[in-house]
Formats: structure tokens, sequence, C-alpha cells
């Protein structure tokens, strides 16, 4: 594959591994966030950990657009999708998502018409095939996916589609950054940005990261040698006494985002004056609502939601996981109460959440995984 | 967080110029190029998928770029190899 | 940041549950080792005890992860059906029973089969029907002889279809040399089936003095895998329409027997475990394997066959292909020391000519599934909680 296999290539992976070493000082601890959950399941997925020295440890970050969904939201997402004429669709993503009482899953199986769909305008589209039914479309994810949404919603507004709303959840990055910044418990000397909402967003909302917080910032890509040349940049940095943003992945991302898709998402969405983030707790405009002006494809305002807070369990620890204050199985429900099967936390809901990438790929030590694949 | 594939964009989908046909790995999907207005898209193209919608317009250059990057940061570890190489030799 | 707000607030009652009785569970003391247990060691055992807890259904409805083949679907037997029915012996739970029945040796499986679409690329509900209980068979290590079909119709279900249903399972069959010796027709009513069920019951006869079974891998086995992997589960994806994308895909549906036969009759008495990857893929079969042979397997990434279109198709939808349904191909474990001539026996034949050595068998660390990834890092390949369903971040 063009733009992939060239970014998988395990020689150049092996060069860049010698080339980090050599940058990383003996004794000292580097400590980088990766924003974005993708960095974390590219980081699982092909193993990357193995090719970075034992003082550099990756945290990952509160990237990951299901599991900061609070489970409030989620139990009224279901309670809209069980009234009689609704179809609910969303995205594979949110299928298993706990909520209070239930997820999508049980609520399907207890009888909800709730449908998966890959893109919102296939929402629309079972909108437009079924005008008696309403179809609301549970719109999650950052600045990377509102823009496909907002664009849907201005569609049907152009083609009278009255039967279709959203049930809006998206969320942006950078208010979640601050909180991270603002934590007293935090150390760390840097931050992979998230690539892909920097397609819509550009470079320039980092800027206060490296002139506020004296960290560094690389926008990094996806693909395994992206990661560690970020990593890479980053540490260089560091080596130079330098802070600033960088942008590793300007093969994709523009300087000054999209500014269409920022555009829409102007028109037709509006900042929360704050919204609950799981984990994290409530941040000020930190979420996007619907605006006035597309009130009639607002489901927060066609239906009557309870919008009751759930609580998460006092003995979850995802906030200060989040925060890279504590490693994942240094909570104390992790793997006991805290599985993949019966998630209790937000890092553990979906594969991407650092507690579940860490018990399905990383709850051995480096060195016995080592030995046991060695050829 | 956001997952985001490169695809080629095939060809435009006849009286419907939001929509192409974007291909990966010989898997075809229309995707909604609105988002790409300003970039003057052709077939040939390399776009960035997510969620049916192209984000944006994958530059050639760039991607040039970071790959002699890393060539080049691969050249000292090369020419270790052929001095190891060599000496086992010699 | 944290501002509480002024909005009603409970608990999620399942969660403060769970909670509560796992911290009870781990005031129980970590047992001791010869040293004081470290980090890794107090994490294991941690999630090596949330493992071996007796299996319970918690869901008050089936949903569809059930019918997945990852870890819903494996409580669901554990704790509904094996608890009522008892195991039917000592070992590991495997495709299909050996019976003794006189003299002779039987084995005896059956399979339902409920694919939506009832039609698509490189095959149909029939064929399928026929095959999938033909290769649980086979890779039991039986020649399968005898086939009975259950139908159940949906009340206006076009007779044109069943027609050309029915035939295919007739060509099937005879291309497996197997017949289709009894049956039984149902017919509900309209909205309560998919237009059409089938469950296929099998008879074989073990006829080589083969023991296979998952639990029998041993330290410096080969695990050999017959082709390229995902074909019928991505196929299936793409026919059913709703993700819009098209693909020159076929499913992979075959019998298997033949090849088997090669493999069993090329290496005898040097194959461990058969195992065909259906529901849940290759990484599945890997760990039904690593986990009844308290083994580890470790794969290569980059042997694993896989066409492009597979690969294209998994990652726009964000699913890994090691879970992806097949339906005609299957994982070996072979004595190390005869890697290389079951490799051959296998490519001898039409199903097997991608066929590939993915990968061996350790001793440590016991039950898992190591994977040496393309670009050089290692990584666990654990069972699936839930559907590969498509995902967008």
């Amino acid at each position: 594959m063009r733009f992939v296999d060239e970014y998988r290539d395990a020689g150049r992976a092996r060069a860049l591994a010698g080339q980090i070493a050599a940058r990383c000082r003996p004794g000292r601890e580097y400590k980088f966030m990766e924003v974005c959950g993708g960095h974390t399941h590219t980081i699982y997925k092909h193993g990357l950990e193995d090719y970075l020295p034992e003082n550099v440890t990756l945290v990952h970050g509160p990237g990951c657009p299901v599991c900061v969904i609070p489970m409030g939201r989620v139990d009224d997402a279901i309670h809209i999708a069980e009234q009689p004429d609704v179809i609910m669709t969303s995205f594979g993503d949110m299928m298993r998502v706990p909520g209070g009482q239930s997820s999508f899953l049980d609520a399907k199986a207890a009888g909800a018409d709730i449908r998966m769909v890959y893109s919102p305008l296939d929402a629309l589209k079972i909108a437009r095939q079924n005008p008696h039914r309403r179809v609301v479309f549970m719109a999650i994810g950052f600045e990377t996916t509102a823009p496909s949404t907002a664009m849907t919603v201005l569609r049907a507004a152009e083609q009278g589609v009255d039967n279709f709303s959203v049930f809006c959840n998206h969320v942006t990055i950078i208010p979640a950054i601050k909180a991270i910044l603002d934590s007293p418990d935090l150390r760390l000397d840097g931050f992979l940005g998230p690539g892909h909402v920097s397609t819509v967003i550009g470079c320039r909302p980092y800027d206060f990261i490296a002139r506020e917080h004296g960290k560094p910032l690389v926008v990094a890509g996806f693909e395994p040698l992206d990661i560690l040349q970020s990593v890479h940049m980053l540490l260089g940095q560091l080596a130079d006494g330098r802070c600033e943003v960088e942008n590793q992945y300007a093969r994709v991302v523009p300087e000054d985002g999209n500014p269409i898709a920022l555009a829409a998402i102007a028109r037709v969405m509006r900042l929360r004056p704050y919204f609950e983030w799981r984990g994290l707790g409530f941040i000020p405009y930190s979420a996007l609502g619907m605006a006035d002006e597309y009130a009639a494809f607002d489901a927060e305002r066609l239906f009557e939601v309870p919008g009751i807070r759930v609580a998460d369990p006092k003995a979850c620890q995802c906030g200060e996981v989040l925060k890279g204050v504590l490693k994942p199985w240094e909570c104390k429900v992790f793997g006991t109460a805290c599985t993949p099967e019966t998630p209790i936390g937000t890092c553990m809901v979906s594969a991407e959440g650092a507690c579940a990438a860490y018990y399905n790929f990383g709850r051995f030590s480096r060195e016995r995984v080592r030995e046991a694949t060695r050829v | 967080m956001c997952l985001g594939i490169p695809g080629e964009l095939v060809r435009f989908v006849a009286d419907q110029p939001d929509l192409a046909l974007v291909e990966v790995s010989g898997v075809g999907r229309r995707i909604n190029v609105a988002l790409l207005a300003d970039e003057q898209l052709q077939p040939g193209d390399w776009v960035l998928v997510h969620v049916g919608f192209a984000l944006s317009k994958i530059s050639e250059t760039e991607a040039q770029a970071v790959l002699a990057y890393l060539e080049e940061m691969g050249q000292p570890y090369a020419d270790e190899l052929d001095a190891l190489r060599t000496s086992n030799i010699g | 940041m944290n501002e509480e707000r002024v909005v009603p607030q409970r608990q999620a009652e399942w969660a403060e549950r769970a909670v509560r009785d796992a911290l009870r569970e781990a005031s129980d003391p970590v047992p001791a080792g010869p040293d004081r247990p470290g980090r890794e060691q107090q994490v294991l055992h941690r999630i090596e005890r949330a493992r071996s807890r007796r299996p319970t259904v918690r869901e008050e409805r089936i949903t569809l992860a059930h019918g997945a083949g990852g870890k819903a679907t494996q409580t669901l037997v554990e704790a509904i059906f094996l608890d009522a029915y008892g195991s039917p012996g000592q070992g590991p739970l495997e495709d299909g029973a050996a019976l003794p029945l006189g003299p002779a040796r039987a084995v005896l499986t059956t399979d339902s089969f409920v694919v939506s679409p009832l039609f698509f690329p490189g095959g149909d509900i029939g064929d399928l029907a026929v095959n999938g209980t033909v290769n649980d068979l086979a890779v039991c290590g039986a020649t399968p002889r005898y086939l009975s079909a259950g139908f159940i119709l949906e009340e206006g279900f076009p007779v044109a279809d069943l027609r050309r249903i029915v035939s295919s399972m007739a060509s099937a069959a005879r291309a497996a040399g197997v017949s289709i010796v009894t049956g039984d027709t149902k017919v509900v009513q309209r909205g309560k089936a998919d237009g059409c069920y089938i469950n296929t019951a099998g008879v074989g006869l073990l006829e080589r003095p083969v023991a296979l079974s998952v639990g029998n891998a041993r330290p410096g086995d080969a695990i050999l895998l017959s082709g390229p992997i995902g074909e019928h589960g991505t196929a299936i994806m793409i026919a059913r329409g709703d993700l819009d994308i098209e693909a020159d895909l076929r499913s992979d549906t075959a019998a298997l027997s033949e090849v088997v036969a090669r493999l069993l009759d090329a290496v005898p008495g040097r194959v461990r475990a058969l195992r065909d990857a259906t529901r849940g893929g290759v990484a599945t079969v890997l760990n039904e394997v690593a986990g009844a042979s308290r083994a580890a397997i470790v794969v290569d990434e980059s042997a694993i066959p896989i066409r492009p279109e597979v690969t294209g198709a998994s990652e726009l939808l964000g699913i890994d292909p090691l879970y992806v349904a097949c339906e005609g191909r299957f994982v070996a474990v072979v004595d190390g020391g005869y890697a290389e001539p079951a490799l051959r026996a296998l490519r001898g034949h039409r199903l097997g000519a991608e066929a590939a050595i993915i990968g061996q068998v350790r001793a440590d660390p016991p039950g898992l599934v190591l994977l040496r990834t393309g670009i050089g890092g290692t990584r666990i390949v654990d069972l699936l909680v839930g559907d590969p369903l498509p995902r967008i971040c």
C-alpha cells in the first residue's frame, strides 16, 4: 500500500532506533505523551516499544473519543434509541461502550433498533430510506470527525430530510491537553501531537504548549516510522534546548489545517460551556453541540433525555492513568474488576485505551517478550 | 484516535461532483470530497479518508522528504554494517 | 477543570458491584514464590485470577457478541452448555466428538449456518453448510461420510432461491465425497427468520491412527497455515452492502478433507492438531492451541499469507484480519522436524498452494500467542472480546 508500506520498513526502523538511542542521555528519564489513541494503537499493534530505549516512556493520553464518553451520555443515547419510532446509528466503536445500565449491544438485544454505520452519510441515507422513522446519528469524535457530521447535517438541511438528527458528542482536543498540562502532579517532557486532528485544525493551536508550558510537540503520523521519527525529533529538541511545535506529518497535515472543514463546524456547531470527560471530569469549552440555527437536527432538543450523570466507581483511577501519573497496572482494579470484557473505567473501554492496550499487548515485561520471541 | 487511511482517487462519480471513487489496495469506496473543494483534485491524487470523507490531500513531495530523511539517517548505520562485513571478510 | 457541576447523579450499579467483588478477591494474598513477586508477577497473577474465575454469563439477554466466536462465546459454552451437559471428556473441546461405534471409530459434529446474504461471491449458504461440517470432521482426522440437512425456512422465501441453495449443497457434497442422507424442514412465520437457515450434522470415520487435539502442541512444533487469511469474512462484509465498499474478492469456502488427508498421509503421526479457522479467525485458533497445550506460540506477521484486498478492507474498516473468518483454511500444528515435508504436501494441493509455515510452539510464556510484527517489534495476540466491528478510531 502506498503511503503505508514505506513507513513500515524494518531496516529503516532499526536505523532510527539507533539514532534515538544515540540522542538519549544515559541516566535521564524521558516521558512523552502520545495524545491520540490512534498512536497508542500503532505503538502496540507494531510492538514499537521494542525499538525504544528503557529510559524513554510513552504515556498514553486522553485522545480516544469513545473512551471519554461519560456513561450518562450513553444512557441518554440508549433512552433515545428505545423510542419506538427511532433508528439509532453510530460507529462500530460505540457498540460495546458501557453506560450506567447497559451498552448499545445490550440495548439492541433488548429490542432497540441500533445500526452500525461507516459514515454519517450512511445514517442520512437510512433516514431517506425510512421516512416514517426518526433516524438519530450518535456523533462521536474529535475535530477529525466533527466536519463529517457537520457536512452531513448541511446536506440533510439542503435535501430537506426532516427525520434525521444528531446526538452530538464531539469533543475538542486542545482543552483536554490544557487540562492535563494544568495538573500539578504532571511530569512530561513533550508531546506527540494528534496527526489527524491536525489535518483539520492545523499546527498553530498547539503553539501555547511550547510557549506557555515549555513543552515541545511534534505533530506525528500514524505509521510506525512516523512515530519513531517523531520521538527522535522530540529528543532532538530537548538535546538542542529548543521548544517548538514541529510537523513530522507534513505529507498529510497542512500548517493551517482544512479551512472548509473548520467553516463547516463553525456553521453547524457551537462550543458547549462545559462537558464531562470520563476520567478527566468537567472541562470548560471542550465539546461541540448543535448551533441554534440547526436546532431542527439536534437530537438533544428533539428528545427529552434524562441527562443523569453516572459517577465512575471511586476505585477507578483512570484520571491518574490519563495524566501519566499512574501506569495502568498500578490501578487497584486493573485486571481484577476492570477487564476488557467488563471495562469499569474509560481506559479499558476501547482497545486503544491505555489500560486495554496494556492488558492485551503489554502485560509482560519487554525483556520476557523479547526472550520468548528471540529468533 | 481517528482512523485515517490513504487512498487513491480513481475517478469522480458522474453527476455527483462531491463524490469520488477512492481505492485502498484494490478496495474501492465512494468518498465525499467536498472538504477538499479548494485542492483541484484529480484522478491519481492520494487523499486521507476518514468516515467516508476525504480530509486532506497527501503531498507526494512531503512524503518523499520524510523518506529521504529516513534514508539519510539510515546511512551511517548501513555504512557501519558495510564496515563490519568488510572487516569480517578481511 | 474538574469543577463539579450541579447535575443529577447516580452510580453505575454493575460497576460498583464488580469493584466490590474484585476487591474482596484481591485481599487474598499473592502466593509467595521463591522471591517476593515483582510487578510482572503481580499483574499476571491478577489477570490469571480474573481469567480463571468460574465463567458466568452476566448479561440478561443474548447479544451478538455471544455468537462471534471470541470470549463471550466461550463463556456462554462453558457457563451454560457444559455446565448442564457435562464436559464430553477430559481434554479440551474439539470441533467434533470421537465416538467408539463397535469396531469403527466415528466422529460426530454439527454446525448451523445463518450467513447473510445467502448468496455471495464465491459461494452461498448451501455449499457453506456442506463445507463447514465436512471441515469440522476433516480437522478431527476423520474421513467425512454422511451429512444431515435441516432447514428452517421463512414464510415467503422464494422457491427458486431454495432450489439454488439445495443444488449447490448437492454439488458441494459430491465434491467432498459425502452423502446427504437425512433431513428436516420447518417453516416459520414471516419475520421470524432471515429467509433460510441450515443446520448440518456430519459423521466421519477415523481410518488413520491419529489422535489430534489442540492440547497436543509441544515446544519445537511448527505452525502451518493452509492459505491466505480473512477472505470469507471480508467477502461477506462487502457483500452485505451496508459498508458500500467494493473489491474483487471471493469467499474461500471449500471442503478441506482432501488436502487434510494428503497432509496426514505425508507425515504420518507427526501432525499434532488441526483446526479450521472459521469464526474468530486464525488468532482464535492459535489461542485455543496455546491455551489447551499450555505452551507459547510465536508467529511471524510477515509469514502470514494475505491478499492485498483483505489488507485494504481491513485498513479501511479498522479491523485486524487475524480475527476475520475463513471457511476454507486451516491451521496445522506439526512436529518441527517434519515442517518442510508437511508444507510440501499442503502446497501440492490446489487448496494449499499458498500454505506457509507461520510460527513455532515454545515453552514460555504458557498460554500466550506472540506476534513478531512486520516492522520487527513484538505483541500479544489475545482472544477477541466481541465481534470484529468496523471502527473509526
